[in-house]
């Protein structure tokens, strides 16, 4: 369990994490969401302890995290895929970390396997792609089989096979009663890999909730239907307490199911061109609840 | 720290997973990392393994030189060659040079080299007591190069003194000095190592650590070439100017080499009080932020 109480970092005069509270519960995956800049990989160093707060408090299974003297049987973290030495191979690197909390060696080669690196696993990490060094961190973070797992955008660079296979991890990780707490940019990855959210712009809380929840967020779906009786239909669905919005001889209406729609059509004898259903995408509704806080905005349309 | 260390931690909740059969922290697991760390970066292995050849070499070189060209020396040169052109040869400016150059910027790299490649962040997530990590790191790194550092020295002073021992002109580990010139040459590398570790814990870049160690121990006092007495003063508390009170074991004085104000109890005194500084230092800047 990760508990953040009022948690703000101010760098300069800039907040870059602002009065964040937030507990993050064993258990099941928790996607940590938000622009560029919001101040996601702040708020894991500080979970950490590698950056003090400049207010709030951050504990890790009820301590700050810092007073371990030894952290890797504590809390697992990949923070950056490129915080390694690129002269040492994999396996050195890891038995450095290892060393450092009397792990032994068996366990490095345990989770080079299981990070699939095994075979790369006596080559320099310079020569490594993004990917794998992805790979390498996150069998660093399950070096000492800890019972908090973080990890900042883990999914850059790897391969769909490598993506599949960490969202499984990380589902698995979380079914055995871990913490596990995932940052990402990007929505579309956190859809099939996180139960719950937590969402935040310019290092406020904006969202912290279940991801069925933020779903129901955006426009809750709505359904597309085409007919040349368009005015007739659409006062039809109307009283079947859809709304409607016409556009020729195209509706768009919420509310309602698409069989719903379907059945209504058939009954009165309305005759249908096109019919189609459009779930809420989690990513409409994560853009729309973070347009307002993009730290960085790209420039005007060429 | 020790207060928070004798409070239980909070029990975690079950659902958490426990953590179990954790050992207790033990500085020698730190040492143990630290070690592998050295020679687990080949770069650094290599100069280590370099640097070792490179000096002595240095030395056998000079004294070759010298004994082949020694019957044409004229005999000024040759009634003046022991004991201060035979210490040169064993340990000359140029291999405390070498040794400076090359031992600051390994520590530089040492140190800095984890900062700029975000290693830090990955080791003080592994081990959240940072003074202790870095003590172990200086622990090591300080052991290794004194150990190093009699090793050069003493291969360094044996060979070239057996060369020069063909002309009747070498140096024995008894004569008067002599075994002050070794452990003072002996010493330079662990000091040089620490130099270059304080620096780089302090700037934490990687160009910028190595060329402020190379500035601050070998150009500054090497630019002092003011002949006032202030300056002098300044200049001897820089390492290379203890090197040479140290490894000048001319009685009379009239070596080529500056003749330095400082005792040879006062140079000791300088190298230790650059260990401590920076061990001061390395222990102390660990707080900002990685």
């Amino acid at each position: 369990m990760i508990e953040l109480t009022n948690l703000t970092k101010a760098y300069g005069g800039k907040l870059a994490v602002d009065d964040l509270s937030v507990t993050v519960r064993p258990g099941r995956v928790t996607g940590f969401l938000g622009p560029n800049g919001a101040g996601k990989s702040t708020t894991l160093r500080m979970i950490l302890g590698l950056n003090a707060p400049s207010a709030g408090t951050v504990t890790v299974d009820g301590v700050p995290f810092a007073t371990h003297p030894r952290g890797l049987r504590h809390a697992g973290a990949l923070l950056d895929a490129g915080d390694v030495q690129g002269g040492r191979t994999a396996r050195g690197h890891l038995r450095v970390l290892a060393a450092s909390n009397r792990i032994p060696r068996d366990r490095v080669e345990e989770v080079l396997d299981l990070a699939g690196i095994g075979a790369a696993a006596g080559r320099r990490i310079s020569g490594f792609s993004l990917g794998m060094r992805q790979r390498l961190g996150i069998a660093a973070a399950l070096l000492g089989d800890p019972p908090v797992l973080l990890f900042d955008e883990p999914f850059n660079g790897l391969d769909p096979e490598g993506v599949l296979w960490v969202r499984e991890l990380f589902k698995s990780l979380a079914a055995e009663g871990r913490t596990v707490f995932v940052s990402s940019h990007l929505m579309s990855e956190m859809e099939n890999t996180a139960e719950h959210l937590v969402v935040i712009g310019r290092g406020r809380l904006i969202a912290d909730e279940s991801l069925a929840a933020f779903a129901g967020r955006g426009d809750g779906g709505h359904v597309r239907v085409r007919t040349p009786e368009a005015e007739r239909l659409a006062t039809l669905l109307t009283g079947a307490g859809g709304g409607v919005e016409a556009a020729g001889e195209t509706l768009t209406v919420t509310g309602l199911s698409g069989d719903r729609v379907g059945e209504l059509a058939f009954e009165h004898r309305v005759l249908l061109r096109e019919l189609s259903t459009h779930k809420a995408s989690l990513e409409a509704a994560f853009m729309e609840l973070t347009a307002d806080s993009v730290e960085y905005k790209a420039g005007a349309k060429r | 720290m020790t207060d928070l260390m004798a409070q239980p931690a909070k029990k975690a909740p079950m659902n958490a997973g426990p953590v179990r059969n954790e050992p207790r922290a033990r500085f020698g697991d730190l040492l143990a990392a630290e070690w592998h760390k050295l020679w687990t970066l080949r770069s650094t292995a290599w100069a280590i393994i370099g640097g070792a050849v490179l000096i002595p070499l240095m030395s056998v070189l000079a004294a070759v030189t010298d004994y082949v060209n020694f019957p044409e020396y004229p005999d000024g040169i040759k009634e003046n060659f022991f004991p201060s052109w035979s210490s040169n040869d064993a340990f000359s400016d140029g291999s405390a040079w070498v040794m400076l150059l090359l031992l600051g910027s390994i520590g530089a790299v040492i140190v800095a080299g984890e900062y700029s490649s975000g290693m830090i962040r990955a080791n003080y997530a592994a081990v959240p007591r940072r003074r202790q990590l870095m003590a172990a790191k200086l622990t090591v790194v300080t052991a290794l190069f004194t150990v190093w550092g009699a090793v050069v020295a003493v291969v360094a002073f044996f060979s070239s003194q057996a060369i020069l021992d063909g002309r009747g002109v070498g140096i024995d580990i008894d004569y008067p000095g002599a075994l002050r010139l070794v452990l003072g040459s002996a010493m330079l590398a662990p000091v040089s190592v620490i130099a270059g570790m304080a620096i780089a814990a302090i700037l934490r870049g990687l160009a910028a650590s190595i060329v402020t160690t190379i500035g601050v121990t070998l150009l500054a006092p090497v630019l002092m070439n003011s002949q006032r007495d202030w300056v002098i003063r300044v200049q001897n508390l820089f390492p290379i100017s203890a090197w040479r009170r140290l490894s000048n074991i001319d009685p009379d004085g009239s070596s080529w080499f500056r003749p330095a104000e400082l005792t040879v109890g006062g140079a000791w005194m300088v190298y230790a009080v650059w260990v401590v500084a920076a061990i001061v230092v390395g222990v102390l800047v660990v707080r900002r932020d990685p």
